[in-house]
Parts: C-alpha cells; structure tokens; sequence
C-alpha cells in the first residue's frame, strides 16, 4: 500500500468523466462544493452547476426538480448537514417521490477531524438506509468512489454515497470490479470475519495481519454497499467461520452493524463484536487521534475479533 | 401562454359545482381537509380553464404547464377539479382516501395530473424552481406554477427557494399563495404572522401581485401579467376565504382538517346547492 487519497478525491474527478460523457448529468451544491470536490465539475460544466447557498433543503428539493426534467442530479453538502437537515427531503422528495437524485456527501466520520462534533457525521448511515427506495454505499477507497460514483448513474433511484475528507490508503485496483450491493472478500479466512466499510476495510486488513501472527485466520470483508447488504456474502461468513465483527466510522446503533446483525439474526445467528462509535459525539483532534480514542483502528477490531472467538460455542 | 379566457359565468358555475364535490367527498371519506380546499376553488378554476396549457388526455405530454401542489393537503380541491377537467372518471372520486384507491389523501402522482408526491408543508418551490432550472437548461418554454398555503410560508426552505428563484431570474416560475389567513390551530397573525407578506415577496425579488382570490377577473389579469414578467419569478397574493362557501366553515380553522357529518354536512350541501341554483 503506497498511495493514500481522500474518497472525496474519487468522487470529484469521476464526476468530471460523467460530465463529460453524459449531458445530464448536474450537480447542485450547498457552497461547500470546493471541500466536497464537486468544484472540479463546477470548473469544467459551470452551466450545469448550481451553488444554492447555506440552504440544504433547497438544494435537496431542487435537485428533485431537476430530476423530473430528465436530469441527473448529484446533490452534495457535508454528510452531517445534507442528511440531518434536509431529512424530510430526502424522505418525501428524493424517496417518495422515487427521484434519480444522487446524494453524494463528504466529511463523514470522526477523521473528517479537527472541525469536531458539529461537523462529523456519526449517523448518516443509520438514518439513511431505514429510508425506502434509497441505496447507500461507503466507498473504502478513491479509487473505489470513482466507481461507485459511475455505477449510480447507471440506475434510476435515489442513492446515498458518503465519502472522507482524510485520505485513506488505496487498497483497490482500477481494475477491481465493482458492483453495487456485492461485497468484496479483500483476504480469505476461517476462523472470524472481519467485515467493515470505508477506512475500517483497511484498518481490518492490518487486523488480520496482526491475528495472524496469533494463528487466527480473519476473513476480511469490504461492505462497500450498506443497503442492498450482501446477504449471501454474510450468511456464507457465518456458516464458514462461525464468528463476525462489524467495524464502521459511525454510531453503534443502527450502522453498518446493525445491519449485518439483522442479517444474521434472521439467517444464521453467530456471535457479532462491533466496532463502532459507542453512542457519543465526537469532537476536535487529529484523525488518528480520533480513531485512537474511539477505538477505530486495527487493534480494537483485533480486540473485538477475540471476544467474538470467545463467544463461539465450545 | 393563456388561451383565449373565457366564460366568467361557466367559471362560476363550476366553482359552485366543485365547492358541492368537495365536501362531498371529504364527506364520504370521513377525514380531509375541506377549509383549505374551499379556500382554492377560484384559483383551481382559472389554472385549468384558461391559464395552464395540458392535456388531459395525454397529463404527461411534455409541452404542459405544471402545477407543483404544495400545500398537498388540498387534495379535495385537486383531485375534483383534475377529474372536472378530464384527467380521470369522476366516479374514481368515490374513493378518496380509502385503502386501494389512488386517490392518496395528500397529492399523489398516481392520479394523473399530480406532477410531484406532497404533504409536509415547505418543499414544492424548491421542486418547481428545479424543474424551471431544467425547463431553461432545455430551452423549453412551459410555464411552473407553484400553490403555496400561507400557513406553509411559515416553512423557512420556503424563503430558501423564494431566494434561489430570484437570484436564478426563473421567469418561468409563478407562485400562488392561498392567503387564507387561517392555519390549523388559529389565525396566522396570532401564530406567525406573515404581514407584511407583499413587501417580504417583493424583497425577496419576485414580481407581485395582490388579488381577490375569488375574484375571476382578478385571477386572470395577475396570470396574464405573469406571462409577460421577464428576469424575475412572479408571486400572486390570493386573499381567499379558508372554507369559503359554507358560512359556518368560513374563517373557521376547525374545519382546516375536520370532515363534515350528520347536520354540518347537510348544511353545507343545502347551502351550495342552493348557489348553484342561482
């Protein structure tokens, strides 16, 4: 692993390909596209970029509108803002009303860092997949934004995509295929899996390296799309290593974690740890210190990945 | 791009016809919102008589007008009218907001006619500036008109939109506000006052224009007006009466969400059969 780029990064250039190719494709911003990178297509298609102002509910039910004459809109603020505060359009505008329109929002999680609570978001995964008709993908890479930004424009429906303002290490290929709702096995493995979304996909891998210097085998697991879930990918895990830990950049209640134990619940029940914010706000300091404090990183999985090897029956 | 207006007696004479199927149908149903309904059967008239450009045999032909029905709780008043006018049979009227039917209690685009799903207030003129932004993006010419209740201006996305329709010179967008005075719990000046609302339109850059919203003539004039408005969306201020045509359901913010039964029905019908025999 040599490069590391913010998914942000991803985002913003595939954007400028799509502008390129597809005339329908538009962005409405809230002023925040320079920190979302949706200033790189605003550079090239100005005409087809629109800047509504410290106005997150205007952009949401303008970007609907636009949708209905045949555009497609990506609508992006910050993740805290666009879904907290415009939840009532994304919910009666983009769902309800089925609208092509593609929420793509940066600064999610604890690294988006020393801008502190107000401007991490922590529940944006949660609030938004309990939403009808709406897909929600936490892109592990830049590499992997670029193609997930693509793959959305490929479908007609609501889509919410969150992305980093930290950079996180490049893990995939171009080549890599990508698709949405079909998780990825990034490292084989029986004895646990390790399934995560985002910057925890990488902090997994570490784990696993780290387990197996104690002789445990870890699956790892990259949950790109929280919703569809790749269910048969999570019941396999379970049938074949009997153990699961859950590792997010997001609340505890209602995440990523949340959904895989839905999943298992109703399949095949196992003993789940997850890493996850512990129902808190985060706050000021530097990415990893963040992490540190809220135990995101490599060791806690590690940590989590024992207790739930414990909990197997004998 | 009005057609040639009209027959202010045949306007008159549905408006009384629609006024008798509103509560009618708000009846049958049990629930509704026949205030807000009555207050906006002028206003429905006009767009669909002569002002709006469909077909309603055809409601998605691309060419059309569109009407975002903000204040989706006026479904009464929407749906009468859309079947009055040949969107739908008017016996599918019977099945305003029961289970199976269509007819959603809020606007629901599976009647035809319904451009946008609404019902929580505050969220139509961003809907209808987006399809204007698309309109000019296509170069095509329809027109947006938006119907906002005055309660809903409330809503501060409202004011958002109001200004993106302005600093984006939507000449294409025409709003209508349904000033009613009336909101559910009491009159809007006790609660949230709207006053002064032209001067708050005007500031906001929109072309305004204040009218009787009973008043046909009126109605008419301010929609003609908006056509020829350029670099500005335009607002008409509809001073209406909420529940206008029953007179014990006339400024009366009970009757904002309440269905008619038993003596307060046949009242009501009594009294707007007899204005249509007039």
């Amino acid at each position: 692993m040599s490069e590391s780029a913010p998914t942000r990064d991803g985002f913003g250039r595939e954007l400028v390909a799509l502008g390129k190719e597809n005339q329908k494709i538009v962005v409405v911003s809230g002023d925040l596209e320079d920190a979302t990178r949706a200033e790189y297509f605003k550079k090239e298609f100005p005409k087809r970029f629109f800047n509504l102002g410290i106005a997150e509910q205007d952009v949401l039910g303008t970007a609907a509108g636009l949708s209905l004459q045949g555009f497609i809109p990506f609508a992006t603020s910050f993740a805290v803002f666009m879904t907290n505060r415009a939840y009532d359009q994304i919910r009666l505008d983009v769902c309800y009303n089925k609208c092509n329109v593609k929420i793509v929002c940066s600064h999610a999680g604890v690294t988006v860092g020393e801008d502190g609570a107000s401007a991490q978001c922590l529940e944006d995964l949660a609030i938004m997949r309990v939403l009808p008709n709406i897909k929600v993908i936490c892109p592990v890479d830049s590499i992997e934004a670029a193609k997930a930004t693509r793959a959305v424009t490929q479908f007609h429906g609501p889509v919410y995509m969150r992305t980093s303002r930290a950079a996180f290490p490049v893990i995939t290929k171009d080549t890599d295929p990508f698709e949405i709702g079909k998780a990825v096995v990034m490292r084989k493995g029986s004895d646990v899996t390790l399934i995560g979304c985002g910057l925890m996909v990488f902090e997994s891998l570490q784990a696993a390296e780290i387990l197996k210097k104690e002789g445990i085998s870890a699956r790892v697991i990259n949950m790109h799309t929280i919703k569809p879930i790749d269910e048969e990918t999570i019941n396999k895990a379970a049938v074949e290593t009997g153990a699961i830990v859950t590792a997010e950049e997001h609340q505890i209640y209602g995440g990523l974690g949340s959904a895989v134990a839905e999943v298992l619940v109703q399949n095949i029940p196992v003993p789940v740890e997850m890493v996850a914010v512990k129902d808190t706000f985060g706050e000021t300091g530097s990415p990893r210190q963040l992490l540190e404090k809220y135990q995101l990183q490599s060791v806690d999985i590690v940590s989590a990945a024992k207790r739930a090897l414990q909990r197997k029956p004998k | 791009m009005s057609p040639k207006c009209v027959d202010i007696n045949t306007m008159k004479e549905k408006a009384a016809l629609f006024r008798k199927e509103i509560i009618q149908v708000v009846h049958s149903a049990g629930s509704g919102h026949p205030g807000g309904s009555l207050s906006a059967v002028e206003i429905f008239v006009t767009l669909y008589e002569c002002i709006m450009n469909y077909r309603s045999g055809d409601p998605k032909w691309e060419g059309r007008d569109r009407l975002i029905i903000s204040k989706g709780h006026a479904t009464p008043v929407a749906y009468v009218t859309l079947a009055n006018y040949g969107f739908f049979p008017k016996e599918e009227l019977k099945g305003f907001r029961k289970f199976g039917s269509p007819l959603q209690g809020h606007v629901h685009t599976k009647v035809p006619g319904i451009e946008f799903n609404t019902g929580s207030l505050g969220h139509g003129l961003s809907v209808a500036n987006g399809i204007a932004l698309g309109a000019k993006l296509l170069n095509k010419k329809f027109k947006v008109f938006c119907l906002l209740g005055d309660g809903e201006i409330q809503e501060g996305s409202i004011w958002e939109a109001a200004m993106t329709a302005s600093q984006h010179k939507l000449d294409n967008v025409c709003a209508i506000v349904d000033y009613n005075k009336i909101q559910e719990n009491g009159p809007t000046d006790e609660i949230k006052t709207l006053e002064p609302l032209l001067s708050k339109w005007n500031d906001f850059g929109w072309h305004v224009v204040e009218v009787n919203g009973h008043n046909f003539h009126e109605l008419i004039s301010a929609f003609d007006k908006f056509q020829s408005i350029k670099g500005k969306p335009s607002v008409i201020i509809a001073h209406t009466i909420k529940g206008k045509g029953v007179s014990f359901m006339e400024g009366n913010c009970k009757w904002h969400g309440k269905a008619p039964q038993g003596d307060d029905f046949k009242n009501a019908m009594a009294e707007l059969e007899s204005k249509i025999e007039e």
